[in-house]
């Protein structure tokens, strides 16, 4: 179990206080000015070495994707925090925001200033408000305090924050369609190429990186890089808030080693599966969009990038989501199917229409009234939505169902002999 | 490029007043000066709190005519995003999470607790226009599920019998505690944190 010590998210619970006072504490905004003054390139090859994956989901490279910005550009450079956490599952980043605003902003200077950007935008989902509102004293703290805007901690830098709330749009956490919502337009995802570091926000070079993934660089600055690539396996470095919710006694978040085993987690932070371990159903281990897993691998699995990835699902947000035996896992994905149907930004034919024709089989099948060969044609509807839409949002739309019906084939197919059987009675 | 005129918009009386006045002049500042159409968001939510909780067609052509743009690219975002309501709604605005990781901890027993007490459906206001009911997708609380959103507050950890009391305060206009409703400590496990023992503030 990783040690309070080498925990970064200090304030997770809000015990303590948010604010300037309380974070400087902490340590926060302590020994920036050196750390930039180590320049730009040394910066990178530290987030680089350090291995640090994105939190947001996908796991890219944190370091390479900063590489990926221009060094003379000509024009203005933006660094865009994805705080638009609306994940099925996902509830971390919101106690980052209301609970360790200053790191998420020291953060963004160091990030700011590695990548040649002097403007930072956080794009907060709309239904945060109250963390909106903490986040926005946070940044007026920190320009009254001269750790941002002009000569930023006075490392000679310049770095403007600004907060922008969205409206309520699960597709505005794609990096190309918050964007486009921060032109003020509908948020609906652009092709790529090209990628934002070329020609992102208003066209300019910009990099949109998940809010944990921020708020965690000045710590492994500050710490050094051999204490962060120190914990967790090869290539899945460092620590990771999880959040584990639905049927386990005591859901919470906790930020953990990467790699821990997924039964340990549950049993050692979240107070176990309700009805103990055997009554475990099933877990979707890393927010909504990846499938679910079965029984035998959820008491082996371990929590990273790489071994999730190894059996076919995914770390993702690290959301767990555990179900017992009590769930109705059909009526579970089809829920959420409906969230992708109301998702969908509609500008994709297979994704508009494909999720609500995946929501609508599902609802029948989950009372039975369905033929045993639709669940292959609804396997092969989800094969026609994943990889042919211009984002990802119909991939997320067809792997739950996919990890259905891999999983709980069985359960479908009794479900509709059972409703035939009534019927025929 | 073809830029074609158009003629002034007809905004009635729609006026930001006060505060919200000064705070959507602030907003349009975060952004570079001939980008001003990235304030459409956040000044759509402040016409909207000015006006009750809704969107009015004023209200959307005055966010045209303050960011200098053409009312349908208003009327696209405002119906584009769910947070922004383009009917009248209730003083308190109701909005069950309904996705799965609420779902699997009883949100459909909130919903029905709602539905029960107050007599409306779905979509529905109440007849003195106190509350409105509606069912979202996840609001991103959800090691704190079930949990409501009413205006811009969440209320976590609910049963159906703190929904009701809850309901209650809200009308009589009692003080009410926002967050967790059974007394966490924001998203530590139930009895307290069993990690950051050792940690100061």
């Amino acid at each position: 179990m990783l040690q309070d010590k080498d925990r970064i998210f200090t304030n997770l619970y809000g015990q303590h206080d948010w604010r300037l006072k309380g974070a400087m504490s902490r340590g926060i905004y302590s020994g920036l000015k050196d750390m930039i003054g180590r320049g730009r390139d040394a910066i990178i090859d530290d987030v680089k070495a350090s291995n640090l994956r994105g939190r947001g989901g996908a796991g890219f490279p944190t370091g390479l994707k900063w590489s990926f910005m221009p060094k003379d550009s000509g024009m203005p450079q933006y660094l865009v925090v994805n705080a638009d956490e609306s994940e099925p599952g996902t509830c971390k980043d919101r106690e980052i925001l209301r609970y360790d605003p200053h790191r998420l902003l020291e953060g963004m200077l160091l990030a700011g200033f590695a990548m040649g950007a002097n403007t930072g935008y956080i794009y907060i989902r709309g239904e945060f408000f109250n963390e909106a509102s903490n986040i926005q004293v946070a940044i007026d703290e920190a320009y009254d305090a001269g750790m941002i805007g002009k000569n930023a901690c006075k490392s000679g830098w310049d770095f403007d924050i600004h907060l922008h709330r969205g409206a309520g749009a699960y597709i505005c956490g794609e990096e190309t369609a918050l964007l486009e919502s921060l032109e003020g337009k509908k948020g609906q995802p652009r092709l790529k190429p090209p990628f934002p570091a070329g020609c992102g926000l208003y066209g300019c070079p910009t990099t949109v990186n998940n809010v944990e993934t921020i708020a965690v660089v000045p710590e492994i600055l500050r710490r050094g890089v051999d204490w962060w690539t120190g914990l967790g396996p090869e290539n899945n470095k460092g620590t990771k808030v999880f959040c584990i919710s639905g049927h386990v006694n005591k859901p919470c978040n906790v930020e953990e080693e990467m790699g821990i085993p997924l039964r340990e987690l549950i049993e050692k932070h979240a107070g176990g599966v309700r009805g103990g371990w055997d009554n475990l159903l099933t877990v979707i281990p890393g927010g909504s969009s990846v499938p679910c897993l079965p029984f035998d691998t959820c008491c082996e699995i371990n929590m990273d990038f790489d071994s999730l990835r190894a059996v076919k699902s995914g770390l993702g947000t690290a959301a767990v989501i555990v179900m017992d035996k009590s769930t109705d896992i059909i009526q579970a994905i089809a829920r959420l199917s409906h969230f992708y149907m109301h998702e969908s930004c509609g500008q994709c034919t297979p994704c508009r229409e494909g999720t609500g024709w995946m929501w609508r089989v599902l609802e029948r099948m989950a009372k039975g009234d369905a033929t045993v060969d639709e669940i292959d044609m609804l396997l092969d509807v989800t094969y026609q939505i994943e990889g042919h839409t211009i984002c990802a949002l119909g991939d997320a739309a067809a792997w739950p169902v996919q990890g259905l019906i891999k999983n709980f084939r069985h359960v479908i197919e009794e479900r509709i002999a059972g409703a035939q059987r009534a019927a025929a009675e | 490029m073809i830029v074609t005129s158009r003629p002034a918009l007809e905004t009635g009386n729609f006026q930001l007043t006060g505060e919200r006045r000064e705070l959507a002049d602030k907003i349009k500042l975060r952004y570079p000066e001939d980008r001003v159409a990235s304030a459409i968001i956040p000044l759509l939510d402040l016409a909207q709190r000015e006006n009750d909780g809704w969107l009015s067609k004023e209200a959307i052509d005055f966010v045209a005519q303050e960011t200098g743009s053409a009312s349908i690219r208003v009327y696209e975002v405002a119906s584009f995003y769910t947070m922004f309501n383009l009917k009248p709604v209730g003083k308190h605005f109701i909005q069950v999470c309904r996705t799965t990781p609420c779902w699997l901890r009883g949100s459909d027993e909130l919903t029905n607790k709602v539905k029960s007490k107050l007599g409306i459906e779905i979509g529905e206001t109440t007849e003195d226009g106190e509350f409105t009911l509606i069912e979202v997708e996840c609001l991103g609380a959800c090691c704190n599920a079930p949990m409501v959103q009413i205006n811009d507050d969440y209320f976590e950890d609910l049963t159906p019998e703190h929904l009701d009391k809850l309901l209650d305060d809200l009308k009589a206009g009692h003080d009410v505690s926002i967050g967790s409703q059974s007394g966490r400590i924001g998203s530590a496990p139930e009895g307290g944190p069993q990690t950051l023992l050792e940690t100061k503030g």
